[in-house]
């Protein structure tokens, strides 16, 4: 099979998981041998050369090209605003919105030059790019022929996945990693829900990473139930990790690793919490990770009086992630909507044990995880006070999450996906 | 002859370095020394070294008449030892002119007379000996207790004590239409005098010294003695207490704040019936002329000169609480570690960086503070903290070797 894949970014010069998932698939399509060609805006050079890449930056459009107005006409409509990022760091979102609220700049001329440099980023000139992107998508599909059907990775790249498919006339598969649901809440953004709308409405068919996310995408979006298909996420490598890293403290660790906003539920782990510590002070918490909710838990915990065995650690990178794993007794995803969440799996990799919600996509692939409702503390607690105190589970869930892991590998997901295309493919008239 | 009583405070915090999660447990040294030695070394430089220079020339040109008081914390003495053993030399050349009184107060800098009477008094001796061993076997007379903080009760326990004096503020809400130029006493202790600070014109050379927006910009000497002559005959003393950093560091060179001074002394003497008396000689000499009832804690900071600055919202008394949760188990290790860190935790500034009140003190708050947040000061005291609870616990699990 041969691919036209439209990503936003890839690893290793990425800023959030959409990389990683879009890395984990193509490494799954090359050891099926399917023939990828993968467009991002920017490319560094240090890609693994698991497909065709190409640099969007490079590619020229030929302005006198007719076909390509009527794509540009109904791309003026997007206009920079807030709040439609996705998989953004609190540092970027702020900067982010900083940019659009203080120092909103109109379409830069550069967009109608030939060439066009993407930041490739979640940065200030988003909406822009995506558009530009879009006309790039079509200058790929009209100068080559050496493709069979078209995927794209959500909102950012679908209206390059349309635009392809409008020049080209070859399928279009629309893969959702988050709706504008998860990120936003309530609040949604429009232009951005528009564009994940239209994309999806075009495409022949439509990937989502969960049941979960498949639900919002038929009860939200309005696209029919058999033409969404789940496609779970899996990890990269299924090894367990062996620590080199000690717990210095004699309390065992029950941590929270994640953004602290509200999409993330970390006030559930608080309050769960206090109520394990009411039980047994010798148990140290700790919430990992930065976001606009921190205060608001900082403020709870001390009026909680918990703060001697509650620790915050801020933001953590590389291998102090690695480190907050391998110390960690349990692991508490309480995420209030998750489309998928890759963490806990992480977690199992390190032989931690996992408590997740059931508002996560993970839930549905991880069997040996304990799964509450994230709004449940009772139940958060009482797993919790569990996992510490009855080895028996903990080690059961040890054993079992590793057998596990093994089954979650990118090779099957990418099986699958082929069997997705070739299906897309044979349904068209 | 009306008395002038000017009080200087000398305090440095040892500030923490930035304690980890993941140092809990691994690592049990909590100061950030390089701050620690610059921020000394840079208030010696502008203000320490300049001011006491231009004190002991005064005392030199009034002898027997030019009179200045201070009080000096011990995390500040330790500090000078470890830092700036210059500025040490020149404190106890002024001390050695006869012309300056030394104070009494917590050796941490402590919040502890809100807390624990046995931690008060023990952190009053190790305050006294240190003064002793460092100032030739001074022996202070008078008290001031962290940040004026002043009640009825703590007025009592220092009495108790022996004291015969106690500084505070002259608080607007203690003293209604009362005069803060009296000398008053403790209404549990009559034995016990209370001198009250005169915040309006110890502020406008503190605070308001070089602010243009003030009307009364610019402050000069004769405006100041203007001030000062327009106090009532009936009152006998103007205590003008304030932190020493005023000079050269909240208020800089710049501004003329040491010209001022240099000239105010000439000034008060040929133009004004007042001269200069230290804490105990206005305790000996004037007496007292009523009972002063403060039933709830006063101090010197802020607009409100309560204890909100260090005490009252959560995450303040979250730390507090833990902090003295130890004190029994601390005192048991008799540990010389533990008991210099758990002095040191508790200054009062590591709480004062809590402070939440962004809006009407935020300005000040922020000045003084390490940390960007008050969040980011919680937690890293938290961490700290708990690494030293872990430490104590180690050692009283350790068998006592006899």
């Amino acid at each position: 099979m041969r691919v036209l894949m439209f990503g936003w970014e890839f690893p290793p010069h990425i800023s959030g998981g959409l990389g990683t998932a879009c890395y984990g698939l193509v490494k799954g399509l090359a050891h099926h041998n399917q023939d990828i060609i993968f467009v991002v805006p920017k490319l560094w050079g240090d890609e693994e050369p698991l497909a065709r890449f190409v640099n969007a930056s490079d590619v020229a459009i030929d302005y006198k090209e007719r076909k390509f107005k009527k794509i540009w006409k109904n791309l003026t409509y997007l206009e920079v605003s807030s709040f439609l990022v996705p998989y953004l760091g609190p540092e970027e979102y702020k900067k982010f919105t900083d940019y659009a609220i203080h120092d909103r700049a109109d379409v830069d001329d550069s967009i109608f030059s030939p060439k066009y440099q993407f930041s490739g980023k979640y940065g200030k000139n988003l909406m822009e790019e995506v558009s530009r992107y879009a006309l790039t998508g079509a200058q790929i599909a009209r100068d080559r022929d050496d493709f069979d059907i078209i995927h794209a990775h959500d909102w950012l790249s679908f209206p390059a996945g349309i635009a392809a498919k409008e020049i080209s006339g070859k399928p279009l598969v629309a893969h959702v990693h988050a709706t504008e649901f998860d990120r936003s809440g309530k609040s949604v953004n429009q232009p951005v829900y528009d564009i994940e709308r239209a994309g999806m409405e075009a495409a022949d068919h439509v990937l989502a990473v969960s049941q979960l996310t498949k639900n919002t995408i038929v009860t939200k979006y309005g696209i029919p139930e058999e033409k969404v298909s789940v496609l779970h996420n899996a990890v990269l490598d299924a090894s367990i990790i062996k620590s080199k890293y000690d717990k210095k403290v004699p309390e065992k660790i029950v941590t929270f690793l994640g953004r602290i906003t509200f999409q993330k539920g970390p006030e559930y782990f608080v309050e769960a919490a206090k109520k394990v510590l009411d039980r047994d002070p010798n148990v140290r918490f700790v919430m990992a990770g930065s976001g606009d909710l921190l205060n608001r838990m900082i403020d709870r915990v001390a009026e909680l009086r918990i703060a001697s065995k509650f620790h915050f650690t801020g933001f953590l990178k590389g291998d102090d992630v690695d480190h907050m794993y391998a110390i960690s007794d349990v692991y508490v995803m309480p995420s209030v909507s998750e489309p998928f969440g890759i963490s806990p799996l992480e977690a199992v990799r390190h032989n931690t044990p996992v408590i997740i919600s059931k508002q996560s996509g993970v839930a549905e692939v991880l069997v040996n995880a304990i799964k509450i409702d994230f709004w449940d503390i009772d139940s958060m607690a009482d797993s919790i006070f569990a996992l510490l105190h009855y080895n028996g589970i903990s080690r059961m869930f040890k054993e079992m999450g590793s057998q596990e892991l093994k089954k979650l590998k990118w090779e099957h997901v990418a099986a699958k996906l082929v069997t997705v295309y070739e299906k897309t493919i044979s349904a068209r008239p | 002859m009306r008395s002038i009583c000017f009080y200087f405070q000398v305090h440095q915090p040892y500030r923490l370095k930035p304690y980890r999660f993941f140092d809990i447990g691994d690592d049990h040294y909590y100061w950030d020394d390089f701050l620690n030695r610059s921020v000394i070394r840079k208030i010696a430089q502008k203000c320490y070294l300049p001011m006491n220079s231009l004190l002991l020339d005064l005392i030199h040109q009034y002898p027997g008449q030019f009179k200045v008081t201070f009080s000096f914390s011990g995390t500040f003495m330790d500090q000078l030892e470890a830092y700036a053993p210059d500025v040490l030399e020149s404190f106890q050349r002024l001390v050695k002119t006869g012309q300056v009184e030394l104070l009494s107060e917590t050796y941490g800098h402590a919040l502890a007379a809100l807390k624990s009477k046995d931690e008060f008094s023990s952190m009053v001796d190790q305050h006294r000996e240190k003064i002793q061993a460092l100032f030739d076997g001074y022996t202070p007379k008078v008290f001031r207790n962290t940040e004026l903080i002043y009640s009825d009760q703590i007025g009592a326990m220092v009495a108790d004590m022996g004291y015969k004096g106690i500084l505070t503020e002259g608080a607007k809400h203690v003293l209604g239409w009362k005069s803060p130029n009296y000398v008053y006493h403790n209404s549990i202790k009559p034995d016990l005098k209370v001198l009250l600070k005169n915040f309006r014109l110890s502020d406008d050379i503190a605070f308001r010294f070089s602010n243009k927006t003030w009307e009364d910009y610019p402050l000069t000497t004769d405006k100041f003695i203007n001030w000062i002559n327009a106090i009532p005959k009936s009152e006998q003393v103007l205590n003008l207490f304030m932190d020493y950093e005023t000079f050269g560091e909240h208020q800089w060179a710049e501004t003329g704040i040491f010209e001022f001074m240099k000239a105010l002394p000439r000034a008060v003497f040929n133009k004004t019936d007042f001269g200069f008396a230290t804490p105990s000689e206005i305790i000996d000499q004037v007496s007292a002329i009523s009972p002063i009832h403060v039933p709830t804690p006063i101090s010197w900071a802020d607009e409100e000169r309560d204890l909100t600055a260090w005490l009252g919202n959560d995450l303040q008394d979250e730390a507090f609480d833990r902090l003295y949760d130890l004190e029994n188990m601390v005192k048991k290790t008799n540990d010389q570690d533990l008991l210099r860190d758990w002095n040191y935790l508790q200054t009062s500034d590591h709480f004062y960086y809590m402070c939440t009140k962004f809006f009407s003190d935020g300005d000040i708050h922020s000045y003084f503070s390490p940390y960007d947040t008050p969040y980011d000061a919680f937690i890293n005291y938290m961490n700290v903290l708990s690494d030293f609870v872990l430490r104590v616990k180690e050692k009283l699990k350790e068998p006592v070797i006899a």
